[in-house]
């Protein structure tokens, strides 16, 4: 592997209504943030399922970073509430089976919270960073 | 009407929101969205979501029109040339057949009140720049410090009531119904921002929230998050010499004398109506009230006293968003009542544009990479991701352009598919979420379905939030490409379809809210059935004597019901239930039956209204001892001028009686009132009868606190009392009462002797369970029905074309009633005004072939969209109701659930897209 700085790759899903325009918003207030993560435009983050995640884990993502609306901002009216369901279970799998803590991150952020969504974003791409690439990818590589 | 248009010196059609304008200008002037407590340009966006986000010139500051034609920095560097400053005021004659008023408030300015320092001290802040404070968008981004010395406060203290109730610093008798939420608001806000544990204290005199779900919410505040209330009007603010920090003194309740210091200062400070709006009504000639307030009635809420004209908002009374939400209806409602003959006369019909027929062919992708002038070229390679592009699969044609979204371009694009014969459309540029409307418009013109396009956002979440790293700007921006052409790869045509809709409304309850909506409906030209349970029309109205305001409520009942029963769009069931109910908006068909007797109605939109009733208190010897009275009887007693009130020489009111209680977490609202109204009833009849209001707090919320003021005036005497020392009531072997209260100042039981003792109710929803189930809404834990949003959609279900008004939703008074009637009515002819219902586009769809009728995707709709049918065992989605969220087709453990353009296919596959390098490292790797 290179010896320079490790450049993780991230996917980002983000609910169209509030995390995607919050992404907007950082960018109209130049609100400068690393480019490793990759955006995957969803209606709502309960539009994301388990599978979706688990898929880019496989192809060798790592780290995921869900965004939704706020509880009780949902512009699905629950949607989000669902998000957090299948998300703290995906979680708990994804530690059950050996993967790190910590690579699948959820964070409600709003079409006003731009420096949010920057700091989000800044922050998980440097937690990433440390903790190197993920294991399945690592075995991928070795196998 | 003559309307002045001022000029913004940016013409709106060529701006595109990149605000390199307001970078360059050297002008920094105080940004009044965040209250001045930040700088903006003199040119600028009034907030980040502004809509259209178009900017504007500030003539007022603009260096070019202070200096005479110097500088034009702004000028210079518009991509687009946007930048006009040869444009003037504008004054149009514009025709209109109503006007509605919805002109606000004016945040009280809180200098005059000497005492509390508000132009002194920087850490003394008003609510609403406390607000902004604690604003993502705000000038601290959020971050929970004070002015001063941007030091993180400990310590924060409201005061209540600053510029409300209040006659000696300015003219504002009124409560302003508001402030006591927003504190606990951001009291409760300020403790999740802050990072050191927090201390927050709110000073107030009458704790008041009346309104849904707000008194679980100052409960959680007190309980939960350790919010201090103390009742306690602060009357002194000192500096601490040698801090920032604020020392208050104030007396307790008992008379102690407290003095507590606190790094900031919020002044709850009230609504009132600016000059500006009073003149503007004198020269509409609309009335006001002595408390600069539009003046209405209370059966015509928001219509002023010029014909044509309607109110709603804060220029009405002071009020909360649900309240101002609904009022904003019914104003609409109101409106288009008059002008229902000319709907639709004004009106432009679209052109249709024939679509072709792509389902057979191969997917042949036309790529667009814009320049937006230099917002992405100058940091992303766009010839890069052009030539990139063109070597992916499917793409049949790329080209870049210096703006994607100018008219040129769209041209452009058009002749492209044409040229090419192209079937679908990437366009890398701005957001989808502004832009994706304008090219979807195009590639329909030119033949395609609409769905048969990508954008990839390369500017808003590319160029302009990875400006210094062009390189890796550059690759995200293809990745983001190659993921938006996959996507499109996949993305079929998708069908909108239309569904006719029944033009008629049903209504379930006929009391005056339920009337009031029959009415509204049947005003606008709709066929109204109205159902009621009882044998006659009128309600709960029936027994109440005036309203707040001393308008008296019998004769406008009667005329109320002699207009529904002799109106000919009305037919009015009485004696009726609804049994059952069938199809869905704009179809549905319900069974009405009137005495075994079963009518099947067809309606397209319906109004549950079906009210609310007093609750039978089984404590204070209710039904034990004939002078316990609930608060309606006492309005038939003061009615039938019964002698056991109008001979009684002492009455007493208890207030909170089943409400504000943990079986009942909520207050009802009209109870306080309503207790002092009859009390000043009672003063009328006999000035020296002794009458006494026990009370928690006393709501007399907005203008009501008028009549507050009115009651204290003319003796009426209020104790407060604890729910932990509620009044004590017994009777002696003649009947005679005794009410025993402790007195918060005195500290001493206080005991009376009534002649008659009134009990405020609480009011409670019964019957509800079976018509909830019928039109699948949901109910709150304390019955009200529970609309789709307490703010926003105060009066819409999350089911579409079900809507509710009334007591049916939450206690309310009748002025509020009504006005949430008409809003209900103005929301169902949205419904009924439409020919047909589109439906389809991005909805969800379920193969049935795969469905095991699991139905886990029938629990987790929050739209009722999805139906079990149990003949077949699947599940079935009705694309009239669904909205597109795709949460059932994340749910759906076999993947048989699509939700169109979002296919778990298209979201695999830009994953995949997303991770193409890795993965074939990591296949190459694996050998």
């Amino acid at each position: 592997m290179a010896e320079k700085e490790y450049e993780p790759k991230i996917i980002g899903f983000f609910c169209n209504w509030c995390t995607y325009a919050g992404a907007d918003l950082a960018g109209v207030s130049r609100l400068q943030y690393p480019p490793n993560i990759r955006v995957i435009r969803v209606m709502c983050s309960g539009t994301v399922s388990p599978h979706h995640v688990l898929r880019a884990f496989q192809k060798g993502a790592d780290g995921v970073l869900i965004g939704g609306c706020h509880i009780g901002d949902c512009h699905y009216l629950r949607g989000n509430y669902m998000t957090i369901k299948r998300m703290r279970f995906l979680q708990d799998l994804l530690k059950f089976t050996g993967c790190d803590d910590g690579r699948l991150h959820l964070e409600w952020i709003s079409a006003a919270e731009g420096p949010k969504l920057a700091e989000t974003v800044r922050n998980f791409t440097e937690k990433i960073k440390k903790m190197g690439p993920s294991r399945l990818k690592l075995a991928a590589l070795a196998a | 009407m003559k309307v002045r248009h001022q000029a913004r010196y940016i013409d709106m059609a060529k701006c595109i929101a990149c605000g390199l304008c307001a970078e360059k200008c050297p002008k920094k002037v105080p940004d009044e969205y965040n209250l001045g407590l930040a700088k903006r340009k003199s040119v600028y966006l009034s907030y980040a979501q502004a809509v259209p986000p178009k900017y504007a010139i500030d003539k007022e500051t603009c260096l070019y029109f202070k200096k005479g034609g110097k500088c034009k920095a702004c000028e210079k560097f518009c991509p687009t040339g946007a930048v006009d400053f040869s444009q003037v005021d504008e004054d149009k004659d514009i025709s209109v057949g109503t006007v509605i008023l919805s002109m606000g408030f004016r945040p009280y300015d809180p200098t005059q009140y000497g005492a509390y320092h508000y132009a002194n001290f920087p850490n003394v802040v008003t609510g609403l720049e406390f607000e902004r404070i604690l604003a993502a968008a705000g000038p601290f981004h959020g971050h929970l410090v004070r002015p001063s010395d941007h030091k993180e406060p400990t310590r924060i203290a409201w005061l209540q009531c600053v510029g409300s109730r209040d006659l000696n610093h300015c003219d504002n008798s009124h409560c302003s119904a508001v402030c006591c939420m927003y504190a606990i608001k951001e009291a409760i806000i300020a403790k999740e921002h802050s990072k050191e544990p927090l201390d927050a204290a709110i000073f107030f005199m009458d704790m008041r929230t009346p309104g849904k779900e707000f008194e679980k919410y100052y409960w959680r505040a007190r309980d939960e998050f350790g919010v201090r209330f103390i009742r306690s009007r602060v009357h002194t603010i000192d500096p601490v010499p040698g801090t920032d920090d604020v020392a208050i003194r104030y007396l307790t309740e008992d008379g102690a004398l407290e003095t507590e210091i606190f790094d900031m200062l919020v002044l709850s400070n009230g609504l009132e109506v600016s000059p500006q709006v009073q003149e503007l009504a004198k020269t509409l000639g609309v009335k006001v009230n002595a408390n600069k307030f539009a003046d209405t009635s209370s059966f015509t809420p928001v219509a002023t006293s010029q014909p044509g004209i309607y109110v709603c908002g804060a220029f009405q009374g002071p009020k909360d968003i649900p309240q101002s939400v609904m009022e904003a209806s019914a104003a609409a409602a109101a409106s288009s009542e008059l002008l229902s003959s000319a709907r639709f006369s004004l009106a432009k019909k679209k052109p249709v544009f024939e679509e072709r027929d792509v389902s057979r062919e191969e997917p042949r992708i036309g790529v667009f990479v814009c320049h937006c002038g230099i917002n992405i070229a100058s940091v992303v390679d766009v010839e890069a991701v052009r030539d990139y592009a063109q070597t992916l699969p499917y793409v049949a044609h790329v080209e870049n352009s210096l703006f994607a979204c100018s008219q040129d371009t769209q041209e452009l694009i058009k002749e492209r598919i044409r040229e090419h014969n192209l079937n679908r459309v990437v366009v890398a540029s701005c957001t989808p979420r502004t832009h994706e409307p304008t090219f979807q418009e195009t590639i329909k013109e030119a033949g395609l379905n609409k769905y048969l396009f990508q954008m990839a956002n390369i500017r808003d979440q590319g160029s302009w939030v990875h400006m210094n790293v062009p390189e890796a700007a550059t690759r995200r921006a293809k990745d983001q490409v190659r993921m938006a052409i996959a996507t499109a790869a996949l993305q079929p045509p998708l069908v909108e379809f239309d569904l006719p809709v029944t033009k008629a409304g049903l209504v379930i309850g006929g009391g005056v809210a339920g009337m009031e909506a029959a009415l509204g409906l049947a005003g606008q030209g709709y066929k109204v059935d109205l159902v009621e349970k009882k044998d006659f029309l009128g309600g709960h109205a029936l027994k109440l004597n005036h309203t707040w305001n001393g308008e008296a409520v019998g004769p406008y009942v009667e005329s109320v019901v002699k207009k529904v029963t002799s109106h000919p769009r009305i037919t009015v069931h009485l004696g009726a239930e609804v049994a059952n109910v069938e199809g869905f908006v704009g179809n549905f068909k319900s069974t009405v039956a009137t005495q075994g007797r079963e009518t099947v109605v067809e309606h397209g939109a319906a109004i549950i209204a079906i009210g609310g009733h007093s609750f039978k208190p089984a404590e204070y010897l209710y039904k034990e001892n004939p002078r316990v009275l609930l608060s309606l009887e006492m309005d038939q007693a003061l009615r039938e001028k019964n002698p056991l009130v109008t001979g009684a020489q002492c009455a007493v009111f208890i207030q909170c009686v089943g409400s504000r209680e943990p079986e009942r977490p909520y207050c009802s609202r009209v109870c306080c009132s309503h207790s002092v109204e009859s009390a000043l009833e009672l003063k009328k009849i006999n000035p020296d009868m002794d009458v006494y209001v026990l009370y928690r707090d006393l709501r007399t919320y907005g203008l009501r606190e008028n009549l507050y003021k009115e009651a204290r005036e003319k003796g009426v005497i209020f104790i407060r009392f604890d729910l932990e020392n509620k009044p004590q009531v017994v009777q002696d072997a003649g009947g005679a009462l005794t009410v025993t209260v402790r007195d918060h100042i005195l500290g001493l039981p206080m005991h009376l002797h009534p002649d008659v003792l009134t009990l405020a109710s609480a009011i409670i929803v019964k019957d509800q369970e079976k018509l909830a189930q019928l039109f699948k809404v949901p109910l709150t834990n304390d019955g009200f029905f529970l609309e789709a949003h307490m703010k926003l959609r105060p009066v819409d279900f999350a089911t579409d074309g079900v809507f509710v008004a009334g007591l049916a939703h939450y206690p309310k008074p009748m002025d509020e009633a009504i006005a949430q009637a008409q809003a209900a009515a103005a929301r169902a002819s949205v419904v009924l005004a439409q020919d047909a219902i589109r439906a389809g586009g991005v909805v969800a769809q379920i193969d049935a072939d795969k469905c095991s009728g699991c139905q886990a995707c029938v629990g987790v709709c929050p739209f009722g969209a999805i139906d079990y049918k149990e003949r077949e065992d699947v599940c079935e989605v009705n694309q009239a109701l669904c909205k597109g969220c795709g949460t059932c087709a994340a749910t759906c453990p076999s993947e048989c659930i699509t939700l169109f353009g979002f296919s778990h296919k298209q979201i695999y596959t830009q994953v995949d897209e997303a991770l193409e390098e890795l993965e074939s490292a990591m296949e190459e790797a694996a050998g």
